[in-house]
């Protein structure tokens, strides 16, 4: 059904897509990351299109990435070329019933995308997610900052080189004594 | 003067627990008369709702009301998951509660983190404030929180709370200072 979609994208903005993919039922644009406000507005406001609901952003972190675990394009079959993010926006027409997703690859030493928030309103605490979650930062948000962890946590706990139980404690029980056996100077906390 | 002060040996407090006639007396009142403020975090809120309800009616113990301001409360419910955000809240809360105060972890994850073993979760609450009974449980039986009670107002009796023992312990720091003098 989306492939609609899909044919009409390649056809308006060859330039700005990367590759498409059909996965399980849903289909996938890979758009360049200088263009996917362009893209964002395009497929809001044509009348064939009218995405009016956006459903999700978020990130997928690559870093432990096998390449015959997940279907990947031949785009990035080169090691070396291949980004360590995909930011991944999932939209959908409620007039044509169309579904599409967009993904943009995001480099780790580059860790930006363009927002959406400002297309779709409901897009902005997404991307505040996204970036409190991943440290995605997205260009043109109007409030770029932690929503869920507190603004002394370092780091960035949903990717995939943060030790999953690492705590960044705020306070800590200051009534009992230290206990001996732990190594001075060992982290607050957890006695 | 010849009183251990740097322990905390379980012993060693039922020695402090020796109670005058006023302090055994006071101490009765106080175990039939307690005010929780329930910490409610996460879903073990539904089961303190349906202990506090008629059918389990904690009302019978003498925790007749739940009181939604910590000045007016000396039991500490502390509800459902706690994370590593809401810890200078929840210890602010202790803070204010007047004493003698108590706090009871309701459920596993008040008690250890349960299993949130994660970034986000505390591990358990008395990893900021004492804490005087715990209730395992995912959510614990209303029966348990019963059972806590019991053990809690127990424990009240022998003035064996966090905070009395505390105070207990200022008490003989202070006798102790005054008689070296």
């Amino acid at each position: 059904m989306a492939q609609k979609v899909l044919d009409a994208l390649k056809a308006n903005h060859a330039s700005a897509i990367e590759l498409t993919e059909s996965l399980f039922g849903d289909e996938i644009a890979w758009v360049k990351r200088d263009s996917l406000v362009a893209v964002a507005t395009w497929l809001r406001d044509e009348p064939t299109m009218q995405f009016d609901s956006p459903v999700f952003v978020t990130v997928i972190d690559r870093l432990d990435w096998h390449p015959t675990g997940v279907p990947l394009s031949a785009h990035w079959s080169d090691e070396s070329g291949k980004p360590r993010f995909e930011v991944c926006y999932q939209l959908r027409s409620s007039t044509h019933r169309y579904r599409i997703r967009l993904k943009v690859a995001v480099p780790e030493q580059d860790a930006r995308c363009a927002s959406l928030a400002g297309i779709w309103s409901a897009f902005d605490w997404q991307e505040r997610e996204a970036f409190d979650m991943y440290g995605i930062t997205f260009d043109g948000h109007p409030d770029m900052r932690r929503i869920y962890m507190y603004d002394e946590f370092v780091g960035y706990p949903l990717r995939k080189d943060y030790p999953k139980e690492k705590r960044q404690p705020l306070v800590r029980r200051d009534d009992l004594p230290i206990n001996p056996i732990k190594a001075p100077g060992a982290p607050h906390g957890d006695r | 003067m010849g009183v251990e002060l740097t322990t905390t040996r379980l012993e060693d407090a039922a020695k402090w627990a020796k109670q005058s006639l006023v302090e055994r007396a006071s101490n009765w009142g106080r175990k039939f008369s307690l005010f929780s403020y329930p910490f409610v975090t996460a879903c073990c809120g539904m089961e303190f709702m349906s202990v506090a309800g008629p059918k389990y009616d904690l009302a019978r113990f003498g925790a007749e009301f739940p009181r939604f301001s910590p000045r007016q409360s000396d039991l500490l419910m502390v509800v459902g998951t706690v994370t590593e955000k809401q810890g200078p809240a929840l210890k602010r809360v202790f803070e204010q509660m007047a004493e003698p105060k108590w706090v009871i972890a309701f459920g596993v994850c008040a008690s250890t983190g349960g299993f949130y073993q994660n970034y986000s979760t505390m591990p358990g609450a008395d990893q900021v404030i004492p804490v005087d009974v715990y209730i395992p449980g995912c959510p614990p039986r209303p029966e348990q929180v019963l059972d806590a009670m019991i053990m809690l107002m127990d424990r009240i009796q022998q003035g064996r709370g966090h905070s009395q023992l505390r105070t207990k312990r200022e008490e003989l720091i202070a006798a102790a200072a005054a008689n070296d003098e």
